[in-house]
């Protein structure tokens, strides 16, 4: 087992090696089965291990070799694999696969084939490292090398201007992240002396080091502020709708699946320190809510299909965070796992749309795409009934189990998040109406091109519908599995790391809270019905949106980025500009320029003591042998 | 130890450093690249029967071996050393190193 | 004190007054002169450390050869007193000056540096030439031969030198 958790992270490793240094030179098919079978070798690796872990219920530690070894300090390349990361694995590799798969035949015609799948290997190999390293160094490089891989391929067609203001928007904004997170590190080796996970995440390591309860605050807050970079929430989270310029199975594995669920992946690995400061977890809960509303308002005003997709990726990010806030880890890494289930499916169908679309990305200028693409249709429908929250779909039980902690926790909470539920149903629903019923609304060439996609890209979709179905039994709720018999295999499952938190809601409240929801959303996809489907309403097109008030607020984003740009950006560029003019050209060329001189200026003026006179060469050599032999003499 | 009867290394060592002196003080002082050439020939011999005391107080061979090499290299030296002086005197008509002195700022 | 004794004092004597005089002397020829008083009182000091050998090869050597080519040299130069004009007394003086600062500190450090005393087996032998040509030509039979070569380079050297321009 321990060989198993060894290799599994270098396989995808090896498969971007070998793809990336054959510089082309191995045939496309060659590549594509390299890069998928790397990955679906690592997921056969991963399979044993979780049933390994889930009969033994122990952790498996190892150590690769000693890294950085100096005094005190000791980090080893070195991987922790229990209940947690194993999760994440699976999901990582499973899905990364099933990507990886329709990448294929998404890509397929793209001259940079070999180079996207080397580097969707390399994402999925620091991937690995971020959620099995065994101590916080490792992690930290997975975390860079998954902001490097996002970067590389969200500007992967570089062609493109955008894209590459995209990728350096995605790098910069997670560097602010990540500086938290470094100061996260810098405090946990202040005060526990070790960075590795084992030694420093018990209550007695906790308190042995005498931490005080402020500072507990302040580190976890830091760690946070790295989350937050990593997982688009306030203030860091324009960067995710920005990053849709990459290709969308990109999108599917990196900035919906894997890479944003690393800060939930953070936060649930150092659960006890959150736990051990009330005032961060405030800050979480609020930071969530606050990002999953907005985001989920700007959702409602969107038309670009993947902008839509991505502004709800950062609306399930943010109730994420607002289950961990509340102390409901599992709850939040059962969402993270019904959430890249199904919007791996979403992304993937929006891909399988926009093939069909020959790269369009509007959905005021799709509709009726139902008949033409049954496949992408049924799958589509799945993954949105999924996300809105329909039982028994996966996404129900997910959302459910966040709702109660909410319940349970702080009422006014749970009404902002059953609101942004709705709101979730609503514009994945305007979404999938605008998308396939009503009139086709492109143009005749795009008419003409329209056909479903061919089997290697459509089998990953149907069996990623197939979970987005089943996905949600593995965590039944606490009240009415109880009744049932039915366990809460997630909940047990994680216990050893997460901690048990057991709900208290009665059975009768727990189904009134599950039937008033759904028939919320049931009502919400009515309206959704008259409104897109009935009355054919069509969102304006971006010319005649002289739309004021709240609406061309949101469809602006609420200006954010231009926010930023007031605040952040004018401001630092003035100082820029004053450092460059005073700092840099006076201080610092004059200092450098002063050196060049004083040195011209004294070489000529010493340089009249090489006088050519061989008797004076020799005085001043012996004085100077005098002065050494004085000197050792002393 | 006595290297002959009453005379120690310390009078050898003392001996050695007037006559090396007294060879730098010739190099400095005098004009005439030839005369210069015998000093630092003077010097050479001081720090020969320097060599040859220390043989004497540590019965080692060496030494003399050394002082002999030393002697095959000096003579070599003085060879190419005073061809390069004819030379030079062949072209600037002196060895006054006050006015060879074209090789300075 | 013994007899020996006396000869070194003497021979000390001799060497350090006729090396001044190879410095202070105007005349050219007198410090060649000069210098091979030297280097006798240094072979004498050599055949007093029983050091027959190399004082033979000394005077061979020196006085025999290289100062013949420094009487040759400067009789072809034609050389005299005349020639060299006085540098400048503020060099004179700090020349001698550190001079005899270089002499002190040398004298100073060889005082502080802690020569071991003890001696080796006693092998007054040493300076004979059998000895010497064992070791010569067991130990350092390579540097022999090498410095023949080096002998040789320098006799190439020393008549490309000095032979006459071809003017063309």
């Amino acid at each position: 087992m321990e060989r198993l958790a060894q290799i599994i992270p270098f396989i995808p490793l090896a498969g971007f090696l070998l793809i990336g240094l054959s510089a082309g030179t191995l045939s496309k098919k060659a590549s594509a089965w390299i890069a998928s079978g790397a990955i679906l070798l690592a997921f056969f690796f991963t399979v044993p291990l979780f049933f390994h872990i889930q009969q033994t219920q122990l952790a498996i530690e190892v150590k690769l070799f000693d890294w950085i070894k100096t005094g005190p300090f000791d980090a080893g390349v070195a991987f922790l694999v229990d209940e947690l990361s194993v999760l994440f694995m699976l999901v990582i590799t499973g899905i990364g696969f099933l990507i990886h798969l329709f990448s294929v035949g998404y890509m397929k015609d793209d001259p940079g084939f070999r180079r996207y799948l080397s580097f969707l290997n390399f994402f999925i190999f620091f991937m690995l490292l971020l959620v099995m390293g065994n101590n916080l160094l490792v992690t930290f490089i997975g975390w860079e090398g998954v902001g490097l891989c996002s970067f590389m391929l969200i500007g992967f067609w570089y062609k493109e201007h955008a894209n590459n203001e995209a990728a350096k928007k995605a790098f910069v904004m997670n560097r602010i992240g990540d500086l938290g997170f470094l100061i996260g590190i810098f405090i946990i080796y202040q005060y526990f002396g070790t960075l590795d996970f084992t030694k420093f995440l018990n209550v007695d390591a906790i308190t042995a080091s005498g931490i005080s309860a402020g500072m507990i605050t302040v580190l976890t807050i830091s760690l946070f502020i790295g989350a937050t970079g990593k997982s688009a929430q306030i203030p860091l989270f324009t960067w995710l709708p920005d990053a849709m310029a990459g290709p969308t199975p990109v999108s599917a594995l990196i900035h919906a699946a894997t890479m944003v669920t690393a800060g939930i992946y953070l936060v649930a690995r150092t659960n006890i320190l959150f736990s051990m400061s009330p005032d961060t977890l405030q800050v979480v809960i609020w930071i969530g809510i606050a990002t999953s509303l907005i985001a989920s308002v700007i959702g409602i005003y969107q038309n670009d299909i993947k902008k839509v997709l991505a502004y709800s990726t950062v609306s399930q990010l943010g109730l994420m965070f607002v289950a961990l806030g509340l102390g409901a880890y599992t709850a939040a890494v059962f969402h993270v796992i019904t959430h890249a289930v199904f919007k791996a499916l979403l992304f993937l169908g929006s891909g399988s749309v926009i093939h069909a679309m020959s790269g369009e990305q509007d959905i005021r200028k799709m509709g009726g795409l139902s008949k033409v693409l049954p496949v992408t249709h049924i799958t589509f429908l799945i993954g949105t009934l999924a996300i809105a929250g329909i039982p028994p779909l996966a996404g129900f039980f997910s959302k459910d189990e966040i709702l109660a902690a909410a319940f349970e926790g702080k009422i006014v909470v749970w009404v902002l998040a059953v609101a942004v539920s709705l709101m979730t149903a609503f514009y994945m629903f305007r979404l999938y109406f605008l998308t396939f019923k009503g009139k086709f609304r492109g143009s005749e060439s795009q008419a003409a091109h329209l056909h479903e996609s061919p089997l290697n890209m459509s089998v990953p979709l149907i069996i990623l519908a197939g979970l987005s179905i089943v996905a949600g039994w593995i965590g039944f709720p606490h009240a009415l599995g109880k009744e049932l018999g039915i366990d809460h295999g997630l909940a047990h499952f994680l216990q050893p790391v997460l901690g048990g938190h057991e709900s208290h809601l009665s059975l009768s409240t727990e189904l009134g809270m599950m039937g008033l929801i759904t028939g919320l959303v049931i009502l919400v996809i009515w309206i959704c019905y008259n409104r897109f489907v009935k009355n054919a309403y069509v969102p304006a097109s971006d010319e005649n949106t002289a739309e004021s008030g709240f609406s061309g607020w949101a469809g602006k984003k609420f200006y954010v980025d231009e926010l930023y740009d007031k605040i952040f950006l004018r401001p630092f560029n003035r100082i820029g500009l004053l450092f460059d003019q005073f700092i840099e050209h006076k201080l610092i060329d004059g200092i450098v320029r002063g050196i060049g001189q004083s040195v011209s200026w004294s070489g000529g003026k010493i340089r009249f003591i090489q006088t050519g006179n061989v008797g004076f060469y020799l005085l001043v050599f012996v004085l100077a042998l005098v002065l050494m032999l004085i000197l050792i003499s002393l | 130890m006595e290297i002959i009867p009453g005379i120690t290394i310390n009078h050898y060592l003392i001996v050695s450093s007037i006559l090396f002196s007294i060879g730098a003080l010739g190099v400095m002082i005098r004009r005439n690249a030839i005369i210069m050439f015998m000093c630092i020939e003077l010097m050479l011999n001081a720090v020969n029967l320097l060599l040859v005391a220390f043989s004497k107080q540590w019965s080692d061979t060496s030494a003399q071996v050394l002082v002999f090499f030393i002697m095959a290299v000096a003579a070599a030296e003085v060879a190419v050393g005073l061809a390069i002086l004819m030379m030079i005197y062949r072209n600037a008509r002196t060895t006054d190193t006050e006015v060879l002195n074209k090789l300075k700022w | 004190m013994s007899p020996s004794t006396y000869v070194f004092w003497f021979l000390t004597f001799v060497a350090i007054i006729s090396a001044l005089n190879v410095v202070l002397t105007k005349n050219a020829v007198y410090s060649v002169l000069s210098l091979i008083v030297t280097f006798f009182a240094i072979a004498g000091h050599y055949f007093l450390m029983n050091a027959q050998f190399l004082g033979i090869v000394h005077i061979m050597v020196y006085a025999g050869a290289i100062m013949v080519l420094f009487l040759y040299v400067i009789m072809m130069l034609n050389l005299n007193e005349t020639f060299e004009t006085n540098k400048d007394t503020f060099f004179h003086i700090a020349a001698v000056v550190s001079a005899g600062l270089l002499m002190v500190t040398m004298i100073g450090a060889f005082a502080k540096t802690d020569i071991q005393m003890q001696a080796m087996a006693d092998n007054s032998n040493i300076g004979y030439l059998e000895e010497l040509g064992k070791v010569l030509f067991n130990e350092f039979l390579l540097p022999f031969e090498i410095a023949s070569v080096l002998l040789l380079a320098a006799m190439v050297g020393a008549v490309y030198l000095s032979k006459k321009e071809i003017k063309d």
